[in-house]
């Protein structure tokens, strides 16, 4: 058994990530906790899993201890089955070869809406951050999971600037402004699991990390968030998926 | 903005496209690159980004370059800095996720002294893709509903006339120069590309000029040999230039991976004072060497041989 002081909280960002991924499927992953994550599950229970990567990588394997800085490196291609054209492989999305989108975010809405471009005034910015690199791609075209920090600043009403498309506002928006697939599935962070509600595609808490209350995840999120009655409780990390994990990353690059 | 079909056509048909050499040094291939020119960068973040023809061009002190790239790390902080361009379209700008946001980007745009325009990913690909096709837009399924194509003027909705499917259009983009570095290719153009190609071939066909800088110069009967290894055929091609090293201190796929350490000090040095590092780093480095040899050296042999000894790691499984 392990207590919660036994790791720190980007390993079980990590941990809780992967087991909401499901052997068979294709996941097109972002570095950092999204490719550690998908590395972990594809190495504890689902070997059938295929990483794709935006620099054009079909099904690579990560070699532990050489994670790549970003997703257009060499590295990335280690024994991979294909490699292709950036285009090439973003068209995968679109014609409907990937199951699930994984990446962190920096700032998130009540409606699964990402902003990784702008914060402030648009017009103005106060921060102009790196933007959306394939984020946009992705999350237009395929169910998503997105991995971030629980911290009132990230969970907000409403973003300053719609990177990467969640619910827009809500309801049937997102199909109607032509996005006819994917959306968000669940938001996984250091305190919980989120997912949205069928109908109006607000967020909702639908499972507590051990030792977390419902109380802590309202004071960490900067909007009235739907609270499941019947919440689950999260299993802590286990002993093997932490020893997986910190032989993937031995200098703790992503998991410090 | 958008070029005619029929200048397209004809700007191609008055280039001399025969089997000729057009191997040339750097300095003579800069003054392919007019100012004001819409200049495409191939290679992706940190990998086989064109840095010698960059460096070349910042030294000329080329002006109002209007740059586009799939993804833009230091050279995008580079070419703001220097003064060559105050126009970057691209989809992401930073040095790389592990070094956090760019202070001298952030700096640039946060200003208002220069643009980082933003599109997505594929939007970018598919915008190249349409220029080599001769078509003038894509349609495409993602951005609608995001405030990243809200912000672009220059984008359609249109449903389709045969489903009446709501589709996103993007036009055709057609550079005026592409700048690409190769792993190898012969005196005529002809370049084999080995790994990513990112969106280097749709850009090369797309141009109205490809600028070539190549990590060697192999012969025609090598090309000839294996022509399907053919990624850009010399018939797109205007110059050649052979520059080893040409992508440091990012990286070359199977040759050198990025000069970790020199990006871990340039990072450092435009932390607290981006725009006083950034101006540092152009006068040892870009304005200081007399040529390319000594920029090289500057980045240090054991730097070199370190990125070598990684990069050609790829080819030991």
């Amino acid at each position: 058994m392990t207590n919660q002081s036994d790791y720190t909280s980007a390993e079980l960002l990590a941990v809780m990530s992967a087991r909401q991924l499901v052997d068979g499927q294709t996941v097109f992953a972002g570095v950092g906790i999204p490719l550690l994550a998908a590395t972990l599950t594809q190495r504890l229970q689902s070997p059938g899993l295929t990483i794709l990567f935006e620099g054009g990588v079909l099904g690579p394997f990560v070699v532990p201890g050489e994670l790549p800085p970003t997703t257009n490196e060499q590295r990335c291609t280690r024994r991979a089955n294909m490699i292709l054209a950036i285009t090439d492989v973003l068209l995968l999305l679109q014609r409907g070869y990937v199951d699930i989108g994984f990446m962190g975010g920096a700032e998130i809405d009540r409606y699964g809406n990402l902003n990784s471009s702008i914060l402030g005034d648009p017009e103005n910015p106060k921060i102009r951050l790196p933007g959306t690199g394939g984020g946009n791609d992705i999350s237009s075209l395929t169910q998503m999971i997105v991995t971030m920090k629980h911290e009132k600043r990230r969970f907000v009403e409403k973003v300053d600037f719609i990177t990467s498309p969640g619910f827009l506002d809500g309801g049937s928006s997102r199909k109607d402004s032509g996005l006819v697939t994917g959306g968000m599935h669940r938001v996984i962070t250091d305190l919980a699991i989120m997912g949205f509600d069928e109908k109006t595609k607000s967020m909702k808490v639908e499972a507590l990390h051990p030792g977390v209350t419902a109380e802590q995840v309202r004071d960490n999120t900067g909007f009235d968030i739907h609270i499941d009655d019947d919440l689950m409780v999260t299993e802590s990390p286990t002993i093997k998926e932490l020893e997986v994990l910190r032989h993937l990353d031995p200098e703790q690059l992503y998991t410090a | 903005m958008a070029q005619s079909y029929l200048d397209l056509r004809a700007a191609t048909s008055a280039r001399d496209r025969s089997l000729r050499e057009k191997v040339m040094s750097i300095e003579e291939a800069t003054s392919l690159v007019n100012n004001g020119d819409s200049v495409a960068i191939g290679g992706c973040t940190a990998s086989r980004t064109p840095f010698a023809m960059i460096w070349a061009l910042i030294r000329a002190a080329k002006s109002d370059l209007k740059i586009s790239r799939s993804i833009t790390s230091t050279e995008g902080d580079l070419m703001f800095a220097s003064g060559i361009s105050n126009h970057i379209l691209t989809s992401w700008f930073s040095q790389g996720i592990v070094w956090g946001i760019s202070k001298v980007m952030r700096a640039y745009t946060e200003s208002n002294r220069a643009r980082f325009e933003e599109w997505s990913h594929m939007s970018i690909g598919l915008r190249y893709r349409a220029g080599a096709m001769g078509v003038p837009f894509m349609p495409m399924r993602s951005m609608m509903g995001s405030d990243v194509a809200g912000q672009l003027d220059n984008l359609k909705e249109m449903d389709c006339p045969f489903t009446g499917e709501k589709m996103l259009l993007v036009p055709a983009l057609n550079p005026d120069v592409a700048l690409i570095h190769v792993q190898r290719c012969d005196a005529y153009g002809n370049a084999q590309i080995d790994g990513l190609q990112f969106m280097d071939i749709d850009m090369a066909m797309a141009a109205n000029r490809v600028i070539l800088t190549t990590e060697r110069i192999v012969s025609n009967d090598q090309i000839r040999r294996s022509p399907d290894q053919t990624r850009i055929p010399f018939i797109a091609v205007e110059a050649v230039v052979e520059v080893p090293f040409g992508s440091a201190p990012h990286e070359c796929y199977g040759m050198y991976e990025p000069f970790f350490s020199h990006m871990d000090d340039y990072a450092s040095l435009t932390k607290t004072n981006p725009e006083q590092g950034v101006a540092e780093y152009l006068e040892k480095y870009y304005y200081g060497p007399k040529d390319w040899t000594e920029y090289l050296e500057l980045l240090g042999l054991g730097e070199m041989l370190d990125a070598t000894y990684r990069g050609r790691s790829i080819q030991n499984d």
